[in-house]
């Protein structure tokens, strides 16, 4: 299949973009964020899940909720680069929302192709949220890897076991659990409120979201929360890799510029030996550099959505690109953006930090980029002998 | 298909089946004398003249200055030398030789000389029967261009040139150069004035052009000096004084950013044709250079670079790409100004993971029998400093990004 030359960015997309950025910039800018998430600064305060439950219901008004859901499921059915546009807003605003766990989910269910899924889909074209329980213990992103086992019962089947790093849980309605049996992979649409279930919140760096473990003991999956059968599960998640990646790419992309325009604007501005300091090379090329990674993850992000609008079969390549450009990228213009900020970007003051952290979050999720140049290097050299 | 050609619109795509039967039948046999690596380290007439017939033909099949009008001797296409380039490109032909030219003075002729230099100057830079030298730099004005010191003094309708002009390339086998002048010293910007020279005729008789000697032993680049060398005022690009706004459409090119404002004239390989063509060539070689009993495509750090790398390349020729697309980019030059910058610190970085791939081997240079890929490696990996050095350092290029593009304090 063929790629358009504009990756799919037409009009539609650029009233899209301009719409979300005045929304956030409304609703969710750097002093309601502040507000919202940094009252509390004691490193030993419990885990709290912060978000602005009033802002969320404003999005699923506009729809932005189910714009990854297919139309015959009741969403908007919107292609993955008029998605990667808005959750590229949501990550210039720090927005904290189920936004990226559910459309997550979302394209993992309808990479399932089953009624069950197409069921959980309706339920998120009737506004529910979802986030994705697919990580064990040890962080694994390999698709085999799961903590938690499914197996046959008398009236249908059982989750026993864990999932980690389940991102934005306390958010969620329901989990999509991968979970293994003899036969491999499935995945298991499982209210949070279901018998059994135990979010347990993480305590994280992150100010911007929630993270939790989650156990489940004897939960039964009957034949309607089957979104893939054991053994169907490792496909669909395949097939869904594509948008996970290029989604959390394109939240670091947002934030990242965020970032330079930030640190571009304070060292414009901060003055000293009699100059502002964006004067002084040491300062100004670094952050020349900063949007030089910018772009250049920005372009793999439009590239690998596009691919899976139009040309999945390179979809998985392009993909994984984008998570490690966007991951070094994250990392740089992270800690430059601290840094020249000076004393005040130490500050908890200064929302800089907001950034920092959820960027820091996002650059290990799904895979670091030492992670996906590695996948990338199996993909393009082959395997490494033995 | 390569991803471009399938975004090709229909002219360009009858265009890109043209220029590939053109080239099956027309690129040339492998020529009698070592070539160098590009045009600036072009040494001996033999090897020019090699180069030139190769311009010459492709001019003559329709794969040079494509997209200029037919009136100044080009093909009065649209967006199709991009199409030619990545079909030269592919071929595996030899480079063009007029560089400066096409890459250069073309477009400033384009947009600055008066209809009469254009229907002169434009046809022979294509066809290649005139070569081109680029004369800005000086001993004192490097980076700090502005500080240019070779005086044109007007006479009536004549300029009289005098001084000196250093790191020009391709001078030795010119016949016309590009130059700025200063007319007036009292005024540092506004006192430049831009001209073109007919050098050729001069080598003798006021010009006198010296070699200077690169890094890798190679020629190509020059001193030029100028000595009551009198020319018309009809050699004058656009105003007296405007000579700087004049170096800025030159610079623009130079640095990668021409497609905005003027039809590309194709002497450099496209953006879009090199994909990830310089940093996959490491693929290969890695997976023939021995490593730890295995080779250097077995060992992880090996690849996490040679990856790094290759997505760096994809995301420059994505970013050409996105820089086209309307409400993808928030500034017209974001993009276009990175494009020299990112490309040479990239093959700067190609070529030195190249010498690492090769180990011991990358100590053999061009001429031993047991250099692997013939000793290019390191003559690439040497003569890149000159592409992150000319036609605005990488230092320079960074303060002109962070000014121009981020708003912040000029560096000086």
């Amino acid at each position: 299949m063929t790629q358009p030359e504009n990756f799919g960015y037409g009009v539609e997309e650029q009233l899209l973009q301009a719409e979300a950025r005045k929304f956030f910039k409304k609703h969710c800018n750097e002093l309601t964020l502040m507000d919202l998430l940094a009252r509390n600064p004691d490193p030993e305060r419990k885990p709290e899940c912060q978000w602005d439950r009033k802002t969320w219901q404003k999005m699923t008004e506009l729809g932005w909720n189910t714009m990854a859901v297919p139309e015959s499921a009741g969403g908007l059915g919107m292609r993955a680069v008029a998605v990667a546009t808005l959750v590229e807003e949501a990550g210039r605003a720090a927005l904290p929302s189920p936004l990226m766990a559910t459309v997550n989910a979302t394209y993992v269910l309808a990479a399932c192709g089953t009624e069950g899924a197409a069921a959980a889909l309706g339920e998120i074209a009737a506004d529910k949220t979802a986030s994705l329980a697919i990580t064990n213990a040890k962080g694994s992103w390999e698709i085999s890897a799961t903590d938690v086992a499914v197996s046959f019962t008398d009236g249908g089947m059982a989750l026993n076991g864990a999932s980690w790093f389940v991102q934005d849980a306390g958010k969620a309605d329901f989990l999509v659990v991968k979970a293994a049996s003899q036969a491999g992979i499935g995945l298991f649409v499982v209210p949070v409120d279901a018998p059994g279930v135990t979010i347990i919140p993480d305590a994280i760096v992150d100010l911007s979201r929630d993270q939790a473990h989650v156990t489940f003991e004897n939960v039964a999956v009957g034949p309607a929360n089957v979104a893939a059968e054991p053994g169907r599960g490792r496909a669909a998640l395949e097939k869904a890799r594509p948008a996970l990646l290029t989604m959390v790419s394109a939240d670091m992309c947002g934030a990242g510029e965020w970032q330079l325009q930030t640190t571009a604007a304070y060292a414009r501005e901060r003055k000293q030996f009699d100059r502002p300091i964006g004067f002084f090379q040491a300062v100004k090329h670094p952050i020349v550099n900063m949007m030089i990674m910018i772009d250049s993850a920005r372009s793999h992000v439009y590239n690998a959505a596009c691919a899976i609008d139009h040309e999945p079969e390179e979809a998985d390549r392009y993909a994984t690109m984008a998570k490690a450009a966007a991951s070094d990228m994250a990392a740089f213009c992270s800690s430059r953006s601290v840094q020249y900020h000076g004393g005040m970007g130490f500050t908890w003051e200064c929302f800089i930090h907001l950034y920092f952290k959820r960027q820091k979050h996002n650059q290990v999720l799904y895979g670091d980029a030492v992670y996906h140049r590695a996948r990338l290097a199996d993909m393009l050299i082959g395997p490494v002998a033995a | 298909m390569s991803q471009s050609e399938r975004r090709d619109t229909p002219e360009q795509a009858e265009f890109r089946v043209y220029c590939r039967e053109w080239l099956a039948s027309h690129t040339p046999g492998p020529p009698a004398v070592r070539l160098p690596q590009s045009a600036l380290e072009i040494m001996t007439h033999e090897q020019l003249d090699y180069l030139r017939n190769w311009q010459r033909a492709a001019y003559e099949g329709g794969l040079v200055g494509c997209d200029y009008p037919r009136e100044y001797g080009g093909g009065g296409r649209s967006d199709c030398q991009r199409i030619a380039n990545e079909e030269t490109a592919r071929a595996g032909t030899p480079f063009f030789p007029n560089i400066v030219a096409l890459g250069m003075a073309a477009p400033t002729i384009f947009h600055h000389a008066s209809e009469e230099l254009k229907r002169r100057l434009l046809p022979k830079i294509f066809s290649c029967e005139e070569i081109w030298c680029q004369g800005f730099s000086e001993p004192d004005a490097g980076s700090d261009m502005a500080n240019c010191q070779t005086m044109a003094e007007r006479t009536g309708d004549t300029w009289i040139i005098n001084g000196q002009k250093i790191w020009t390339s391709l001078a030795q086998f010119s016949d016309w150069m590009i130059i700025l002048c200063r007319h007036d010293r009292s005024t540092k910007h506004r006192g430049l004035t831009y001209f073109v020279l007919p050098i050729g005729d001069f080598v003798g008789k006021g010009v006198e052009i010296r070699p200077l000697i690169k890094m890798t032993g190679e020629s190509g680049f020059n001193e030029v000096f100028f000595n009551n060398v009198e020319i018309p005022d009809s050699y004058r690009l656009d105003e007296v004084g405007n000579g700087w706004q004049v170096a800025m459409t030159t610079l623009l090119h130079e640095r990668g950013a021409g497609p905005l404002v003027t039809p590309s004239a194709g002497s450099l390989r496209s953006d879009s044709s090199s994909e990830t063509e310089n940093a996959m060539m490491l693929i290969e070689l890695a997976k023939k250079s021995p490593r730890n009993d295995k080779t250097a495509a077995d060992d992880p750090v090996i690849r996490d670079r040679i990856m790094d790398l290759v997505i760096r390349q994809k995301g420059l020729s994505e970013s050409f790409r996105r820089s086209r697309v309307k409400g993808l980019t928030d500034h017209l030059l974001r993009i276009p100004l990175q494009g020299k910058l990112v490309r040479t610190e990239i093959n700067q970085e190609v070529s030195a993971l190249a010498l690492e791939i090769e180990g011991a081997a990358s100590t053999l240079y061009i001429t031993d029998e047991n250099a692997p890929a013939k000793g290019q490696w390191p003559l690439a990996y040497l003569n890149s400093f000159g592409m992150t050095i000319a036609a605005g350092t990488s230092e320079v290029l960074r303060n002109i990004l962070g000014e121009r593009v981020l708003g912040m304090p000029k560096s000086k």
